[in-house]
């Protein structure tokens, strides 16, 4: 009986022994299931929505498909299959957490309060809130805003920050909470509201599919700073460091910049130098 | 699956306000729109049951048409398509000059739609009563107008009851749709409180359990209400 | 508002069917499954057996309680915490029609029960006929004559209300309608589309329910 419990004893030791270098968390899961699950958005051009045959298609979601090679080539596995899951704002988190999607490929803001639910790879783009307005408005700053009727989408951080604004400098902007991105934009070509307030690369996408775009700009100030990065679960170093090994050396190859002049650059026009340098930040030695 | 919570959210400014704030929303376009809907609901089942065949035919293209478009896509034709098809002075007073004017829309849109279904109920109720009643008023000297008033209406909302309380129960509930226009009601603020704070699991706990508590509240009154109007002499549940 | 010529139909056309085929399969599935649920309810919600008509009771004014938006996520969100794999967002919003319906055909079938008088269960007890027999017999067909035209017009409703989907990501009809008017900034025009081939479906359903009605009226 002694000899037994001893012998279970080390087969349990040996065991553990075993499993400590083994896959753990997104990776195993993967491995096992043989699926990689995708979130993304229906309409974020040009960074994730769905082309004219209804596949998902963008910056991010070609960012993401170099680094589902790379796990297909961590695991060693042949096949892997790919599934895409269309996330909003406020299913993101939850998704992510209950494990119905692996990452996240859409145009979310790195934030820490963020962080504190789930994690981030590095940087892919920046962008900040600016103001969607119609060339005749008049409007050319946020304190032009005072007393106008501004349009923003419940919920997100375009929300927060105007609304900060608005309460600091004492503005009395007459806001409509809108749902989403299209209804913000319907709401602001049919004269709802004088002023959409979303992220500026967002406007530049939204003008450029316009039937009038001469007509609208994006105007003012950064009024803050967005690094968008593709979302991961929390404490998974191990799938983590697969991302991250991925778009350093997408930087360093210069696929990065190529993926850029593909999908941004005909809408927002040539790579900051403060996008360049961050990239260059994030292109770490093997 | 890691998941962090934090319930301290619910009691923190300003999100305790807003959460109050949703409720009241919500709360408020429910009964607005319920005024409409149950007023012009009962105008619609006795109009369907009156002998009159152009009556009896208006208010079933009005049905038709209301009830065969999800909520969702009238919402959406109404704020968004109604001011681009009325005349631009109209229009645009909808658009710009009318206060709360997403309220007003999801009122009215909630309105029109659930008298229907209320139109529907006392239609049925209406045509459940025996023949013989409205006869037996009309014999004992009533008007139609009366027959309606104090026989036939009277007797259809008894019987209809339960289902006039699911209604009114979908009504609250739809008005959550009010968010895709642009009201910040109870599910609005606390899908906003969840991408503020970064908790969204609370938050759903605690629309669920705001909801759950006002609709359990309406129903178990109205149940207390349907004992006391109940017919003798039907079917009924031992246990309501 | 770009051009809307028929070449621009037929472009958007499979996109528009491929979710029209989920609205159906979403509708006939949740309708046959919530019925089925919805029948045993009733029957226990009308039991003589106190402890289960209340526990039935509880289930239908629970369920009735909630916004269906919220069930829907809340399938979404907690099935996989709890079953440690994750639920697709058609499983999810399949569970929350199936279970939602449930408890609103259980009401529709009760009331329709309620609707026969009691008097014929006694007469029918009274010429020998069982329990059983006389609920067969009886009371159901008459119920059933009563409640089937509610029962059609919530199965309109249910196709109508799967337009909800689309909150946890299922591309439904209108849901692919929105897409295509958000991609080719004809938002207006798609939604109107949609609204168009709604009317169309259930006003045809409808009518056909009026007709039934009709056909057969006590």
């Amino acid at each position: 009986m002694l000899k037994a419990i001893a012998l279970a004893a080390c087969l349990a030791l040996w065991g553990h022994a075993a499993f400590a270098d083994d896959l753990y968390g997104t990776l195993k899961k993967i491995k096992d299931s043989g699926t990689i699950t995708i979130g993304r958005s229906e309409n974020s051009v040009p960074f994730s929505y769905t082309d004219s045959a209804g596949n998902p298609t963008g910056y991010s979601i070609e960012l993401c498909s170099h680094i589902v090679d790379a796990v297909k080539q961590e695991l060693k596995l042949d096949k892997l299959q790919v599934r895409y899951v269309t996330i909003m704002g406020t299913t993101l988190i939850p998704l992510l957490v209950n494990g119905t999607i692996d990452m996240a490929c859409s145009t979310t803001t790195h934030t820490l309060s963020r962080q504190r639910q789930v994690d981030f790879l590095p940087t892919m783009y920046i962008t900040g809130n600016q103001l969607l307005v119609r060339k005749d408005s008049g409007i050319h700053e946020v304190e032009d805003l005072k007393g106008k009727r501004v349009a923003v989408n419940q919920g997100t951080t375009n929300e927060k920050i105007i609304k900060a604004i608005d309460a600091q400098e004492h503005l009395g902007i007459n806001f409509l909470d809108t749902e989403d991105q299209p209804r913000g934009w319907l709401a602001f070509e049919s004269g709802r509201v004088d002023c959409y307030v979303t992220d500026a690369i967002v406007e530049h996408g939204l003008i450029s599919k316009a039937a009038h775009p001469e007509q609208y700009a994006v105007v003012g100030r950064l009024l803050s700073f967005d690094p968008y990065s593709v979302v991961v679960r929390r404490d998974d170093s191990a799938f983590r460091l697969v991302g991250v090994r991925t778009i350093a050396g997408m930087i360093k190859s210069g696929e990065m910049f190529k993926l850029y002049d593909k999908w941004i650059d005909p809408i927002a026009g040539p790579m900051s130098p403060e996008l360049k340098y961050v990239l260059m930040g994030e292109a770490y030695p093997d | 699956m890691h998941y962090n919570w934090n319930w301290s959210v619910l009691t923190t400014a300003p999100y305790f306000g807003w959460i109050l704030s949703g409720l009241m929303w919500t709360v408020l376009i429910a009964l607005a729109a319920w005024v409409i809907a149950f007023s012009l609901g009962s105008a619609l089942g006795v109009a369907r049951t009156v002998r009159s065949r152009v009556v009896r035919a208006v208010a079933a293209a009005y049905v038709e048409l209301f009830r065969n478009i999800p909520l969702l896509v009238q919402m959406f034709l109404w704020y968004f398509v109604l001011p681009e098809v009325l005349p631009k002075a109209a229009g645009d007073w909808l658009k710009r000059g009318l206060p709360h004017a997403e309220f007003w829309t999801a009122v009215v849109c909630l309105g029109l739609y659930t008298a229907v279904r209320v139109g529907e109920q006392v239609r049925a109720g209406i045509q459940s009563i025996a023949a013989g009643q409205a006869s037996a008023g009309l014999a004992s000297g009533l008007t139609p107008v009366q027959v309606y008033l104090h026989i036939l209406l009277p007797n259809a909302y008894r019987i209809i009851l339960p289902a006039l309380t699911t209604e009114f129960l979908s009504i609250f509930k739809n008005s959550s749709l009010a968010l895709t226009i642009g009201v910040l009601e109870l599910t609005g603020r606390t899908r906003q409180i969840s991408e503020y704070t970064m908790q969204p699991i609370e938050m759903f706990l605690t629309a669920t359990a705001l909801y759950g508590a006002v609709t359990l509240l309406v129903a178990l009154a109205m149940w207390r209400v349907e004992g006391r109007t109940r017919f003798p002499g039907m079917l009924t549940s031992e246990a309501s | 508002m770009t051009n809307f010529t028929w070449s621009y139909l037929a472009g958007i056309l499979p996109l528009l069917l491929s979710g029209m085929v989920v609205t159906v399969e979403l509708t006939a599935a949740s309708l046959v499954g919530g019925l089925l649920l919805g029948i045993i309810l009733a029957v226990l919600r009308i039991s003589r057996l106190r402890v289960v008509a209340l526990a039935a009771a509880t289930y239908v004014n629970l369920l009735r309680s909630l916004p269906l938006l919220l069930l829907i996520f809340w399938f979404y969100f907690l099935v996989p915490l709890l079953v440690g794999r994750p639920v697709g967002g058609m499983t999810s919003a399949l569970i929350g029609f199936i279970l939602f319906e449930a408890a609103y055909f259980c009401e529709i079938i009760r009331a329709g029960l309620q609707s026969v008088r009691r008097g014929q269960v006694l007469a029918g007890l009274a010429s020998g006929l069982t329990y059983a027999q006389t609920m067969r017999r009886i009371v159901l067909p008459q119920a059933l004559r009563n409640m089937l035209p509610v029962l059609l017009t919530e199965a309109i409703n249910l196709f109508k209300s799967t337009a909800l989907v689309y909150v946890v990501g299922v591309r439904d009809f209108l849901t692919a309608a929105s897409i295509i008017g958000t991609r080719d900034n004809d938002l207006v025009p798609l939604y109107l589309l949609a609204a168009g081939v709604y009317l169309v479906v259930c006003l045809a359903a409808s009518l056909s329910v009026g007709r039934l009605r009709r056909g057969y009226a006590l």
